[in-house]
């Protein structure tokens, strides 16, 4: 089809269009053989709900929710195991009792965020390891709310 | 606080917020890395070539913007200044978050830059915007972990004003600015501090130009004659000096989000001089631009490609040179884009010359169910089911995971990224890990 293609090169190309344009293929004009078919619509359509989404079960504000790794096993009573996947809530304001993620000493860590009396403490949940008590003046700085695990399992 | 300016609701129609990420990039990287806090740190342009951003730290320092990073690595020793290769990834995904907070502001935002953007708050008389602007400055640190300044004003002009005067604590040192609270002979004062090139639209040349007609500063241009603005600069200027005085020249500009382009280009981490070398680069850009069309349920209907020698290397002979290509069947297909990229970048392609850049852009872009078949044409085959399989390849195992042989194995052209950070919200592996 010489003239549709000679089309289809255009002459926006100053090289001139010796080469066939990208697109130009065989053409096989099909022979329209099946017919159409109507069909009934199927009695279930009017049931279907949506799909469960995860994230719309897990993720609360979008925006402001990260997924970290957990490493260590410093958190293994709270059920967190290296490796798992941690979902954290920038939104949330960290209360007495909170998973957080916290900084600590330019790093990030995970931890049981405890309030008692004015003290600030941030506790291991594995006996292995000290709690970490904030000093006088010194400022917490929570990084986020830890609101769910994730454990995959190796198969 | 004397005299106020009124907010009347017919007389000013609109208050704009502008608000803006402070040493954006910067910090972004501090957020995933709080050892970086209270240290000078840097962000490099692509090929790690030039400073893009500043903490504050080093800018009080005194390096400027887009200070080659060869020659600061004296000045980087001594005081310890971290540098970072740009990581868009990560930067782009943050933006993102920022900005859809701050969508929930005002249903009226325009997303002027990465880390700027304007806010309408014309159904607001008597909302005190300056407890909003801190409102603001709380939630994106908090949510995002992101430092702002917002900066209220009548016009865009005086907001974007309003938020360099937040973020140099020109009046007040908290972040938020707002001129509408402010009385004419505050404001007067204060504009006759602030240099005429901090206004929008006004450059170094035009700065240069208005000092040898005495306007110096804001105040002066404020006041200039708008007719010997308009016949001596433009009707821009013009336009400028009436938004000055709080008469609002500029609309939000609300654009719809798909992109009615799309472009993906580079500068090459080294010259090429080849044609299969270019082929390579070309089709590595054209898959990521396919990739970004198929995420906005788009089809493209022509490629455009370019290539070109760097202009500033005035020694060596020059070209530069750009064709579209027309496609029959509007696609997201890799396959059909790629092969019409190659064909143009084979008629344009020229040896002995050091080429520098290469693009693709997609263009003729329209929603993908409005596809429209061509009369005898079985046309090129699609291959949604491997696009899909492709892009979901790539972003579980990162870019380039699975790719057409055009775009090669080596990637020489490839730029130099020795510096950049993880991609942390965007890749399951580059996640951060917490102890």
């Amino acid at each position: 089809m010489p003239a549709v293609q000679s089309l289809l090169t255009a002459s926006d190309f100053p090289g001139g269009s010796k080469l066939p344009h990208p697109d130009a293929t065989r053409i096989r004009l099909p022979l329209f053989g099946h017919k159409v078919q109507a069909g009934f619509p199927s009695p279930a359509d009017d049931y279907v709900e949506a799909w469960l989404d995860l994230n719309e079960h897990l993720v609360e504000h979008k925006e402001a929710t990260f997924f970290v790794q957990a490493a260590g096993d410093s958190m293994t009573g709270a059920g967190i195991q290296e490796g798992n996947l941690l979902v954290v809530d920038r939104a949330l304001e960290a209360k007495h009792g909170d998973i957080v993620i916290a900084e600590v000493d330019g790093e990030l860590t995970v931890k049981r965020l405890e309030k008692r009396r004015g003290k600030i403490r941030l506790v291991a949940e594995n006996p292995a390891y000290a709690p970490i008590e904030l000093k006088d003046g010194q400022e917490l700085r929570v990084w986020g709310v830890v609101t769910s695990v994730i454990q995959r399992f190796k198969r | 606080m004397g005299r106020r300016h009124q907010r009347h609701p017919t007389l000013q129609a609109m208050t704009f917020a502008l608000v803006d990420g402070n040493n954006f990039y910067v910090s972004c990287e501090r957020v995933f890395n709080p050892k970086l806090e209270d240290r000078p740190v840097v962000v490099l342009s692509n090929n790690d070539g030039c400073v893009v951003a500043r903490s504050a730290e080093v800018k009080a320092l005194g390096v400027p913007m887009g200070e080659p990073w060869f020659k600061l690595k004296d000045l980087a020793r001594k005081h310890g200044i971290l540098a970072y290769s740009s990581n868009y990834t990560l930067y782009a995904d943050m933006s993102n978050r920022m900005m859809q907070v701050l969508g929930s502001y005002s249903p009226q935002q325009e997303i002027y830059s990465i880390d700027e953007c304007f806010l309408g708050f014309d159904g607001f008389p008597n909302a005190d915007l300056y407890t909003i602007g801190q409102r603001i400055r709380l939630q994106v640190k908090q949510w995002v972990g992101l430092p702002v300044c917002v900066g209220f004003g009548a016009t865009k002009t005086l907001t974007k004003l309003a938020n360099h005067c937040a973020k140099k604590g020109l009046a007040g040192a908290d972040g938020v600015c707002d001129f509408g609270r402010m009385s004419v002979t505050e404001l007067d004062t204060l504009f006759a501090r602030i240099g005429v090139g901090e206004v929008w639209g006004v450059g170094r040349r035009l700065t240069e130009r208005l000092a040898g007609m005495n306007i110096a500063t804001v105040r002066d241009l404020r006041i200039a004659d708008t007719r010997m603005i308009r016949d001596t600069f433009s009707v821009m200027l013009e336009r400028t000096v009436m938004e000055l005085r709080g008469i609002s020249c500029l609309e939000l500009e609300e654009l719809a989000p798909a992109k009615k382009q799309i472009m993906s280009s580079r500068t090459f981490g080294a010259y090429i001089y080849t044609l299969p070398e270019l082929e390579e680069a070309v089709s590595s850009y054209m898959a990521r631009a396919a990739e970004k069309l198929r995420r906005q349920c788009s089809v493209a209907g022509a490629v455009q490609v370019y290539i070109r020698t760097n202009p500033f290397n005035e020694s060596h002979p020059q070209y530069q040179r750009g064709v579209t290509v027309p496609l029959t069947q509007t696609t997201s297909d890799t396959v059909r884009l790629t092969r019409a990229a190659l064909w143009g970048l084979k008629r344009l392609f020229k040896p002995g010359f050091a080429y520098q850049k290469a693009g693709v852009m997609l263009m003729d872009i329209g929603p993908a169910e409005q596809t429209q078949g061509v009369l005898f044409q079985t046309a090129s085959p699609e291959h949604p089911a491997l696009m899909q399989v492709m892009d979901r390849a790539n972003a579980k195992w990162g870019r380039g995971t699975l790719r057409l042989a055009a775009e090669g194995m080596a990637k020489p052209w490839q730029m130099k990224r020795d510096r950049v950070s993880p991609a942390y919200t965007t890749r399951w592996e580059d996640l951060p890990r917490v102890n």
